[in-house]
C-alpha cells in the first residue's frame, strides 16, 4: 500500500520532468549548427535549392521554431515520436528495433561489473594489507583509468587478430545462418569483448567503492559486537559488514543501470554492435531530431524508471530508510 | 554521322576479347565487403549518397555504363545514335530484360524515369534535364531525347547512379517518397535486394534471370555495417571482409593491408567521379579576397608532399581548376609549384598585415585534419597567420551556407565533364547561401560565365575545347579556389576476387562481372 504510493507519487513527478526534458531537449538541440537537409544534400554531392526545399518543408523546418516545438511535444503526448529524417522509418521502429542488442549488450556488462565489482571489493577489503589486496586495487585502478575506446581496440588486436578467438564486431556472424542454440553461442560469443569491455570500468569503481564501504562498516561497533560473540569471520563479513556496506553500491548500480540505453556509444561504435548508442551518435552527427529527440526521450524515461527501482531497493536492503521519505 | 555506334560497338567488342583472355571464370560464391556509412535508403534516384549508390549501382541499372576512360558502353541501352546537329538522341533498348519482379522493362520506364520521377526528385538529374526538351518513345524499345541545343557532357550522363531506371509499374502515380516499395528496391541489375538488417548488413542476392548471359558470377554480396573505421581495418585484416571499396579505411592504414599476403590494390574505378579536393577561399572579404593572396596560398602549399605522405603517394596534383579525367584539360599552363619564397613576395606586394585568418577542415576523418594541420604549418612559414578551426559536419555545413570561413577543405566530384561537374564552381549564377555545394568561394567573373555557359552547348567537341582552355587561363590567373589534389582512393581486394573493377565507377557496378577464385 505504501509502496503502491509512493510509485504513483514518483510517477507523477516523472511525467513532469519528462514534459520538462522533452522542451527543453528540443530547445538545446536547435543550437546545434547545421540542419539534417544540409546533410542529406551533403552527402548527395549535388543539390539545387529546389532539393534543400522539398526536405525541409518534409521535415517541417520551413516552419516557426513554436510550431515546430508544439507538433513536436504533443506527437509525444500521443506517443508518437515521428519519423527519423534520414532513414524516413518511425523513431519508435528504430528505437525498438535497436534496443534488444543494447539490452543484452548492457544488461550482461552491468551483472558482470556489478558481480565481479563486489566479489573483488569484498576480497579486497579482507586482504586489507595483503599484497593480494593490493594487486586487486591496483587492477581496479589500472582498468579505472583506461580510456573505454583503448580496451576495445587491445582487446580485438589481442583476442581477435592475434589470438583468433574471439569474433571482432558485429552480433552474429553474417551469412552463417545460425538458428536456435547455433545462434544463442554465435551471439554469446560476439557478446565477450563489448560486453567485457564496458565491464570493466565499472567493475573497477563497484571494487573500489565495496572495499572502502567494507572497511568503513567494519570499524562500527556492531561488527565489534559480532566478532565478540564469537560469530565467524565470514559470518561477519556478508552478514553485518556487506550488507551495511551496500548502500553506495545501489546508489551507483542505479547511476549505471540508467544508462543503459545511451551508454554505450564507444563500445557499440569500436564493436559495430547495432545498438541504441550507435544509433544515436549517427542521429547526432546527421541533424536526424526527431530520431534523437526520441532517444533522448527513452533514456530519460528509463534513468527515471531505475532512480525509482533505486530508492524501493533501498529500502529493501536497509529497513531503516522510511517507506515514505522519498 | 554514326560515330559513336561504331564507337559502342568496339568498346563491346574490346569487352569481350578482354574478357576472353581471363582464366575462365568459375560459378558462385558470396563476397563480404563494407559500406561506410550505412545509407539512407536504397532506392537510387530518390537518395543520391555515395553509400546507396555504391550498393544499388548493383541493384538498378542506367541506360549506359562506362569503361575506366570514361567511353560509353552498352547496359539497359544497346546501341544509340546522335543527330548530325547533337540534338537528337537515339537510345535503342535491349530487349527481354525484366525487373525483379517480374515485369518487362520497356521504354515507357525510361520516359517515366527522366521525365517524371527524376524531375521531382533528383537534383544531378535535373542538371541535365534542364537542357531536354522532349523525351519520347518511339515504340517499346526505341527512345528519343530531344535537346533545345547540343549539350557536350549529355551522353555521359546515363551512369546508374545518376540516371538510374525505375520500373514505372511501381512507382506512377504514387507519392514516390512514401511508395511500399521503397524498402524492397526493384530494379533490372545483377543482384536483387535481399534483406537489410540495420545497423549489421545489407544482403544483395544473384539475380537468376539476368538479361546478360552467364552473367553474374556471385551468388551474392554482403554489405557489411561497421561504423569504426579501425574496427574495419581489422575485418579486412582477419578475412572477413574480401573487398574494402575506396574511402572505407583511413589512408594510414592502406599501406599496412596492402602489403599482407594475397591482398590486392587497384587505384581504378573511380574515373567517373574522380573527386577533386579544393580549398575554398573566400573572395568577399578578408585578405582571401585578394587574388595575389590567393595565388600566393597556391605557392606556399606544398602540395607534392601533401599526396605523398597523407595519401599514400596516390592520386594527382592538379595544374589548375580541370582534374585528368574531366575532358579539356588545358597542359599548357605553369603549374604553381611549391615556392615559399614567391608566395613571400607576393604577400609583401599586397601589404598583408598579419590580419588572422581561420582553416575548417573537412569533419570526414583523420586524414582530413592532418591535411588541415600540414596546410597550416605551409601557411605560417610564409607568414600567413592562420589558424584551425574542428567543426563537425552540420557545423562545416553551416559555416560554408553561410559564407563565415576563410579557408575550408572540400572535394567535390567531376562527373567526367567540366559542363557537369568544375563550371558549377566558378558560375556567378550559381552564389547562393544556404548551401556548401555551390559557388561557395563568391567568384564573379562574365567572361567566365559567358564561356563555361557557351563551351556547355557548343558542338563539336573541338569548339567546346578552344572555349574551355581559354576558361581555364583566366581561372588559373584568378584562383578562385585553392586546388589542392584529386584524390586517389584505392580499393583494397583479396587477390582471388577476379574481375571486380570494370568500369570507371568500380564497385558501384562491379559485382556483376567479379568472380571468386576459391
Amino acid at each position: 500500500m505504501v509502496y503502491a504510493r509512493l510509485i504513483l507519487m514518483r510517477l507523477f513527478k516523472a511525467v513532469i520532468v519528462l514534459f520538462l526534458i522533452v522542451i527543453f531537449n528540443f530547445l538545446l538541440i536547435q543550437l546545434a549548427p547545421g540542419d539534417p537537409a544540409a546533410i542529406l544534400a551533403g552527402e548527395a554531392g549535388a543539390a539545387d535549392q529546389e532539393f534543400l526545399d522539398q526536405l525541409r518543408e518534409r521535415f517541417g523546418l520551413d516552419q516557426p521554431m513554436y510550431v515546430q516545438l508544439w507538433h513536436y511535444v504533443s506527437g509525444i503526448a500521443m506517443l508518437d515520436f515521428g519519423y527519423s529524417y534520414r532513414l524516413g522509418v518511425p523513431v519508435f521502429d528504430l528505437i525498438m528495433d535497436r534496443l534488444p542488442a543494447t539490452l543484452l549488450l548492457t544488461g550482461t556488462a552491468f551483472v558482470l561489473s556489478l558481480v565481479l565489482g563486489i566479489v573483488a571489493g569484498s576480497m579486497a577489503a579482507a586482504r586489507v594489507k595483503k599484497p593480494s589486496g593490493s594487486l586487486i586495487m591496483a587492477l581496479a585502478l589500472v582498468f579505472y583509468a583506461t580510456p573505454l575506446f583503448w580496451v576495445a581496440l587491445m582487446s580485438v588486436v589481442v583476442f581477435s587478430v592475434y589470438l583468433g578467438w574471439l569474433p571482432a564486431y558485429g552480433l552474429y556472424t553474417v551469412g552463417a545462418g545460425h538458428t536456435g542454440l547455433a545462434l544463442v553461442l554465435d551471439v554469446a560469443k560476439h557478446l565477450v569483448l563489448p560486453a567485457t569491455t564496458l565491464a570493466l570500468f565499472f567493475m573497477a569503481i563497484y571494487t573500489r567503492m565495496t572495499r572502502t564501504s567494507m572497511l568503513d562498516a567494519a570499524q562500527q561497533d556492531y561488527v565489534k559486537t559480532a566478532r565478540a560473540k564469537g560469530l565467524k569471520p565470514g559470518i561477519i563479513q556478508r552478514r553485518h559488514v556487506l550488507r551495511n556496506a551496500l548502500l553506495p553500491i545501489i546508489t551507483l548500480a542505479g547511476l549505471q543501470a540508467g544508462q543503459m540505453v545511451g551508454g554505450a556509444i564507444l563500445t557499440e561504435t569500436v564493436f559495430a554492435w547495432p545498438g541504441i548508442g550507435r544509433l544515436m551518435f549517427e542521429a547526432l552527427q546527421q541533424r536526424d531530431y526527431n530520431l534523437l529527440l526520441g532517444i533522448f526521450f527513452f533514456s530519460a524515461a528509463l534513468v527515471i524508471v531505475f532512480n525509482i527501482i533505486t530508492d524501493l531497493v533501498y529500502s529493501l536492503a536497509d529497513p531503516r530508510i522510511k517507506k515514505g521519505a522519498a | 554521322m554514326k560515330k559513336p555506334l561504331a564507337l559502342a560497338i568496339s568498346a563491346a567488342a574490346l569487352a569481350f576479347t578482354s574478357a576472353a583472355l581471363a582464366d575462365d571464370p568459375k560459378e558462385g560464391g558470396v563476397v563480404n565487403t563494407i559500406i561506410q556509412p550505412e545509407p539512407p535508403g536504397l532506392v537510387l534516384g530518390m537518395v543520391q549518397n555515395a553509400p546507396t549508390r555504391t550498393v544499388s549501382g548493383n541493384i538498378y541499372e542506367g541506360l549506359l555504363r562506362y569503361s575506366t576512360d570514361l567511353e560509353p558502353m552498352p547496359q539497359l541501352a544497346e546501341s544509340w545514335e546522335v543527330s548530325d546537329d547533337g540534338r537528337t538522341y537515339t537510345f535503342h533498348l535491349r530487349e527481354g530484360v525484366t525487373w525483379h519482379d517480374g515485369e518487362a522493362f520497356t521504354a515507357d520506364d525510361v520516359v517515366f524515369s527522366a521525365d517524371v520521377f527524376h524531375r521531382e526528385l533528383n537534383p544531378s538529374a535535373r542538371a541535365v534535364l534542364q537542357h531536354v526538351e522532349s523525351i519520347e518513345a518511339t515504340d517499346d524499345h526505341t527512345v528519343v531525347f530531344t535537346l533545345k541545343q547540343p549539350f557536350g557532357p549529355f551522353l555521359i550522363s546515363f551512369e546508374a547512379g545518376t540516371f538510374t531506371m525505375v520500373p514505372e509499374h511501381l512507382y506512377a502515380g504514387t507519392d514516390f517518397r512514401n511508395n511500399e516499395h521503397n524498402d524492397h528496391p526493384i530494379g533490372t541489375g545483377p543482384f536483387k535486394f535481399s534483406n537489410w538488417e540495420r545497423g549489421t548488413v545489407i544482403e544483395l542476392v544473384k539475380n537468376e534471370e539476368y538479361y546478360e548471359e552467364g552473367l553474374p558470377y556471385l551468388d551474392g554480396v554482403n554489405w557489411h555495417i561497421i561504423p569504426d573505421g579501425a574496427s574495419r581495418a581489422v575485418a579486412f585484416e582477419n578475412e572477413t571482409i574480401d573487398v574494402l571499396p575506396s574511402g572505407t579505411v583511413e589512408n594510414f592504414d592502406i599501406p599496412r593491408l596492402a602489403e599482407m599476403d594475397n591482398v590486392c590494390m587497384t587505384e581504378e574505378g573511380h574515373e567517373y567521379f574522380s573527386p577533386f579536393a579544393m580549398l575554398w577561399m573566400n573572395n568577399r572579404e578578408g585578405p582571401t579576397a585578394d587574388k595575389r593572396f590567393r595565388q600566393a596560398v597556391m605557392y606556399a602549399m606544398d602540395r607534392e608532399f601533401a599526396k605523398d605522405v597523407l595519401w599514400n603517394g596516390l592520386g594527382n596534383v592538379p595544374l589548375s581548376a580541370f582534374g585528368s579525367n574531366a575532358r579539356f584539360q588545358n597542359d599548357d599552363l605553369e603549374p604553381y609549384d611549391y615556392n615559399p619564397d614567391r608566395a613571400r613576395e607576393l604577400l609583401d606586394e599586397m601589404g598583408y598585415d598579419g590580419e588572422e585568418i581561420t582553416i575548417l577542415p573537412l569533419p570526414y576523418g583523420e586524414t582530413w585534419t592532418r591535411w588541415a594541420e600540414a596546410v597550416q604549418q605551409n601557411l605560417r612559414e610564409v607568414g600567413i597567420n592562420v589558424e584551425t578551426q574542428a567543426t563537425d559536419v552540420g557545423g562545416w555545413n553551416q559555416r560554408l551556407g553561410d559564407w563565415d570561413y576563410d579557408l575550408a577543405f572540400t572535394y567535390l566530384y567531376q562527373y567526367g565533364d567540366p559542363a557537369l561537374g568544375i563550371s558549377r564552381t566558378y558560375l556567378s549564377d550559381n552564389i547562393a547561401k544556404g548551401s556548401p555545394w555551390n559557388n561557395v568561394e563568391g567568384y564573379e567573373n562574365e567572361r567566365v560565365d559567358e564561356l563555361f555557359n557557351e563551351a556547355a552547348t557548343a558542338f563539336p567537341d573541338e569548339e567546346r575545347e578552344a572555349l574551355y582552355r581559354e576558361v581555364q587561363e583566366i581561372l588559373h590567373e584568378d584562383v578562385p579556389v585553392g586546388w589542392l589534389m584529386e584524390l586517389g582512393f584505392p580499393t583494397l581486394y583479396r587477390c582471388d576476387v577476379k574481375n571486380l573493377v570494370t568500369s570507371g565507377v568500380g564497385v558501384n557496378d562491379g559485382f556483376k562481372d567479379a568472380w571468386l577464385d576459391r
